[in-house]
């Protein structure tokens, strides 16, 4: 459940916000972002069910180590949401088990 | 240092499945293994329970291959009532796939002599593009054809060690472990095994993969086998997406996919090798282009153990009764026969099957390669 | 054919950049490939976007980074972010892929600079969402201006722990608690050692002054914590332990866990290098020589990926591993290499001089090395403790046998999370050492690739 008081964002007027949808709900994320530095941002710590026993994971190394916060991007699935950074209208799905077969890759 | 009835040097595939079967035939049984981190060619099993292809040149080991496969099924639910575990069997038939129309013409001559040899007795059934289509849904648009064997299935052969490990000492079977067998004595009655002081044992059983090499010819045995090399690409988990193994590419239980056919005579080097991995990756894709995006998460050399032409050798000492032989390339398929059949031989009874003879060792006394 | 380049450095992070540094300024043409977007490593992450209020909040340190990207403007520096190497063979091959596309390149020298890791820091409910690293909350703070906010506690042991929660609390966020997991022995067994720590004040004061500041912003700090479990649902929700025989429950949205870090040895381990059992660091660490040279002819290993060591000694062995390079490369005599490496060699003797004693201070307590039954030890394949310990039983002398019977370090990570763990469980379960065990034999791809990309290999 979302929970948007996990984090506070320091100012930097640098940098743009950059909309990307996380299922179907639109995440005001920041560029330069990890995905899975907006979707914490945005209060949600969970980025899939593990396809071994259906556990809840979210990121917990963010350095692109534990591969816990895979999630679908834009149809690829199984990225990992640290080493991803945000695009406009970027689409991100959780991973629900093992992925699907037959999407085309696509990479940024 | 310790006594046993019966030693059996090597705790792969082989060997656990002739201890277990020796230890079901209520013998006393010690089993003596290597360390972490031995060649061992069952950890980088394919998982194949195989008929289709075995034997071309020697219908017996066609029909021992095939007898194995058929006692498959009580073999995995024995393993399972003892322990717990399913070792993942399934024989929904498979494909041996076929990227050329010629490559699937020399494959289909070659089971038909096969056939001819046994009687015609020799179930398969040769698939064009489209036939195939329609049983393999994902196959790619230049895929010639492919050769369905009704026997064929897999299983999970890490399982299939570990249920075997457990279900021998359940049964009360000795593990040692960490214990490189470098000696074989004979000594006025039974064996010693490793050096002095070692250990007593009535009888020897070498299972040992490629080791068997070196330690054959102490018990008066000869084991000409060389390694040869299999490269193994695992992808990541995905959506079940073929039912039934072939011969290239299989998906596992947990729904891993596996992709290896590579065959290499390199030594004793157990490595992968980039281009071997670039060229499997290419083929896994012409066969299945869906799985162009899934992600490859480890590879891996194993070294296969192969006799000059191939097939297993079963052999018994005449200098020194009571050592045997038990070599083979195909630990998976033929585990069945091992633990069911084989082992009661070894143990002193018939022999499992009227051919037998024709895997021992002297075979290769005649042939150029020995 | 495959393109030579005269060197080649893997990773972007202190030694990386000092390796670079050194090699161009001597003329030697260099690819310096890294997996992050950004240069600097970890501990300089988004060091060239971090505002002046970054930079008093991450601290004096954080700023010396700075320096280290100069390197970035020299002509000879072909560098690429966004690099994930998968491949490196002992022939000096390495494969890697941007943005989609693999490529394959040959170095003459080859530095791996693949700097640490955090130690995982299994206990049950470890593997909860909310559930993160301590250097995790830090990537955030660097990269995103992220400062977590209410509800979030911090567990576990080692400088970074402390270093986490005054950068959080420079940034005004606010820490629910701090329960620390260091043993109560430690101090007794690591003071025979302070004296050495003299070379290296700052270590002492920063690390005072942090204590200090914890005290003064009344964040509750819990000493010998032990029996950590994590609760929850679907997330994380609290925070249960025991100090003596008391048991506590603190709530919590977010968990942040340290026990140190731990090279990053993904790559020795798959060339196959020698590896050794560092008892006092609880770490492996590829053997090397006194200029980062492995064993394998013009491959070195600089940084943390060689033991740890912190973030100067990585610069420092970056450099000598960038001189040895150039002069292997001919672009230095040997006498040129060693008046340069002197002052380098003395700077580094006193970074080691600190080991000792932090060893032994932030030595994690046993329960995180040698976890109990329920603990999930292998994240990605979800084998726990116990299993571990089951597969023992049945006869499994290594790594490498438990991961055939029950697939712990099969799964997408390859290893790295549950490595280390699964060979202590298993040296406590057989009573011998780490070095008898071993560790696991890791595979190529060293990063999960598409099949796509493999099969281009032979394009290329």
């Amino acid at each position: 459940m979302p929970n948007a008081s996990l984090f506070r964002r320091l100012p930097d007027p640098k940098r743009r916000t950059v909309a990307i949808t996380f299922e179907d709900r639109t995440v005001q994320a920041r560029e330069g972002d990890s995905v899975a530095a907006a979707m914490l941002a945005a209060g949600m710590v969970t980025a899939r069910r593990t396809p071994v026993g259906g556990a809840h994971r979210g990121p917990y190394c963010m350095m692109g180590v534990c591969f816990d916060c895979l999630v679908e991007i834009d149809g690829t699935p199984n990225r990992q949401a640290c080493m991803v950074e945000v695009r406009e209208g970027m689409r991100v799905r959780p991973m629900t088990g093992a992925p699907g077969l037959g999407k085309a890759p696509a990479h940024d | 240092m310790g006594e046993t009835e019966f030693a059996v040097i090597g705790g792969g595939l082989v060997g656990m499945a002739v201890a277990f079967g020796l230890q079901r035939a209520g013998r006393r049984v010690t089993v003596f293994d290597e360390g972490d981190v031995a060649f061992r060619a069952s950890r980088g099993n394919f998982g194949l329970v195989w008929v289709q292809g075995k034997g071309v040149k020697m219908p017996d080991y066609a029909r021992w291959s095939r007898l194995s496969a058929a006692l498959w099924p009580e073999f995995a639910a024995e393993l399972q009532e003892e322990t717990g575990l399913d070792v993942e069997l399934r024989q929904p038939g498979g494909f041996d796939i076929c990227l050329t129309d010629e490559e699937l013409a020399t494959a289909q001559a070659r089971l038909e002599d096969l056939r001819a040899r046994l009687d015609g007795d020799y179930p398969f059934e040769v698939l064009g593009h489209d036939s195939l289509k329609k049983r393999l849904p994902a196959i790619g648009p230049k895929i010639a054809g492919a050769i369905h064997g009704p026997e064929d299935g897999h299983a999970n052969p890490l399982y299939l060690l570990r249920a075997l490990t457990s279900a021998f000492t359940r049964r009360g079977g000795r593990i040692v472990n960490g214990a490189t067998v470098r000696e074989i004595a004979a000594l006025s009655s039974g064996f010693r095994i490793g050096a002095a002081p070692g250990w007593r044992a009535e009888k020897v059983v070498l299972c040992a993969g490629l080791g068997n090499a070196r330690l054959a010819p102490m018990a008066g045995l000869a084991a000409p086998v060389k390694p040869n090399r299999g490269q193994v690409l695992i992808c990541e988990r995905t959506e079940t997406f073929l039912s039934y193994p072939t011969a290239q590419i299989r998906q596992t239980g947990e729904g891993s996919v596996q992709i290896g056919d590579s065959k290499e005579y390199v030594g004793l080097d157990d490595g992968t090798t980039p281009q071997v991995m670039a060229a499997m990756a290419k083929r896994a894709i012409r066969i299945f282009p869906l799985l162009e995006s899934l992600r490859v998460v480890r590879a891996w050399g194993a070294l296969r153990v192969m006799s000059p032409d191939g097939h297993p050798i079963y052999a018994q000492s005449r200098t020194h009764p009571g050592a045997t032989l038990v070599t083979c390339h195909s630990g998976v398929t033929l585990a069945a026969g091992h633990a069911l059949r084989l082992a009661p031989w070894i143990a002193g009874g018939p022999p499992p099957v009227p051919y037998l003879e024709t895997f021992g060792a002297e075979r290769f006394a005649f042939s150029p390669a020995a | 054919m495959t393109e030579n380049v005269p060197l080649i450095v893997i990773g972007a992070g202190p030694a990386g950049l000092c390796a670079a540094a050194e090699a161009t300024s001597a003329g030697v043409q260099t690819l310096l490939l890294d997996e992050q977007s950004a240069p600097g490593g970890q501990i300089y992450r988004a060091m060239g976007h971090t505002g002046q209020q970054g930079r008093a909040i991450l601290g004096a340190d954080y700023t010396r980074g700075e320096s280290l990207m100069q390197v970035l403007e020299s002509g000879l520096l072909d560098y690429r972010p966004g690099a994930g190497v998968w491949q490196v063979t002992p022939e000096r091959e390495v494969y890697f892929t941007i943005a989609g596309k693999a490529r394959t390149l040959r170095a003459e020298r080859l530095v791996l600079a693949t700097g640490a890791m955090e130690r995982p820091m299994p206990f049950p409910g470890w593997t909860l969402p909310g559930v993160m690293g301590a250097g995790a909350a830090q990537v955030l703070l660097k990269s995103s201006g992220l400062v977590p906010d209410g509800g979030v506690v911090l567990a576990g042991s080692g400088p970074l722990l402390f270093l986490v929660a005054g950068q959080i609390l420079n940034a005004g966020g606010r820490i629910a608690a701090l329960v620390e997991t260091t043993p109560r022995g430690n101090l007794a067994r690591a003071l025979p050692y302070l004296p050495a720590m003299a070379r290296k004040p700052s270590y002492l004061t920063k690390g005072l002054a942090l204590l200090a500041q914890i005290r003064r912003a009344k964040v509750p700090h819990y000493r010998g914590a032990h029996g950590l479990t994590a609760c929850g649902r679907d997330r994380v929700e609290a925070l249960g332990f025991t100090l003596g025989v008391r048991a506590h429950e603190l709530p919590c949205q977010v968990l942040l866990l340290h026990q140190g870090v731990t090279p990053n040895l993904q790559i020795t381990r798959a060339l196959g290098l020698a590896h050794d059992w560092q008892p006092l660091a609880r770490s492996w660490r590829p053997r090397l020589d006194a200029w980062g040279c492995s064993e394998i002819e013009g491959i070195a290993v600089a940084g943390d990926g060689g033991g740890i060591l912190g973030a100067q000694a990585s610069a420092h062995q970056g450099r000598l591993a960038g001189l040895q390079a150039a002069f292997q490369l001919g672009k230095l005599s040997q006498a040129e290499r060693d008046a340069k490496a002197g002052p380098i060699r003395r700077a580094l003797a006193v970074e080691r001089a600190a080991r000792p004693f932090l060893d032994r201070l932030f030595r994690p307590a046993e329960e995180f090395l040698n976890p109990p039954d329920e603990t999930l030890v292998c994240r990605c394949e979800e084998v726990t403790a116990g299993q571990i310990r089951g597969y023992v039983a049945l006869g499994c002398l290594g790594p490498n046998q438990t991961k055939a019977f029950g697939r712990p370090g099969m799964g997408p990570c390859q290893g790295r999370l549950c490595g280390s763990t699964v060979s202590e469980i298993i040296a406590r379960a057989r009573g011998v050492d780490m070095q008898e065990v071993g560790a696991y034999r890791i595979r190529p791809p060293i990063k999960p690739v598409t099949l796509a990309e493999m099969a281009a290999m032979d394009e290329t």
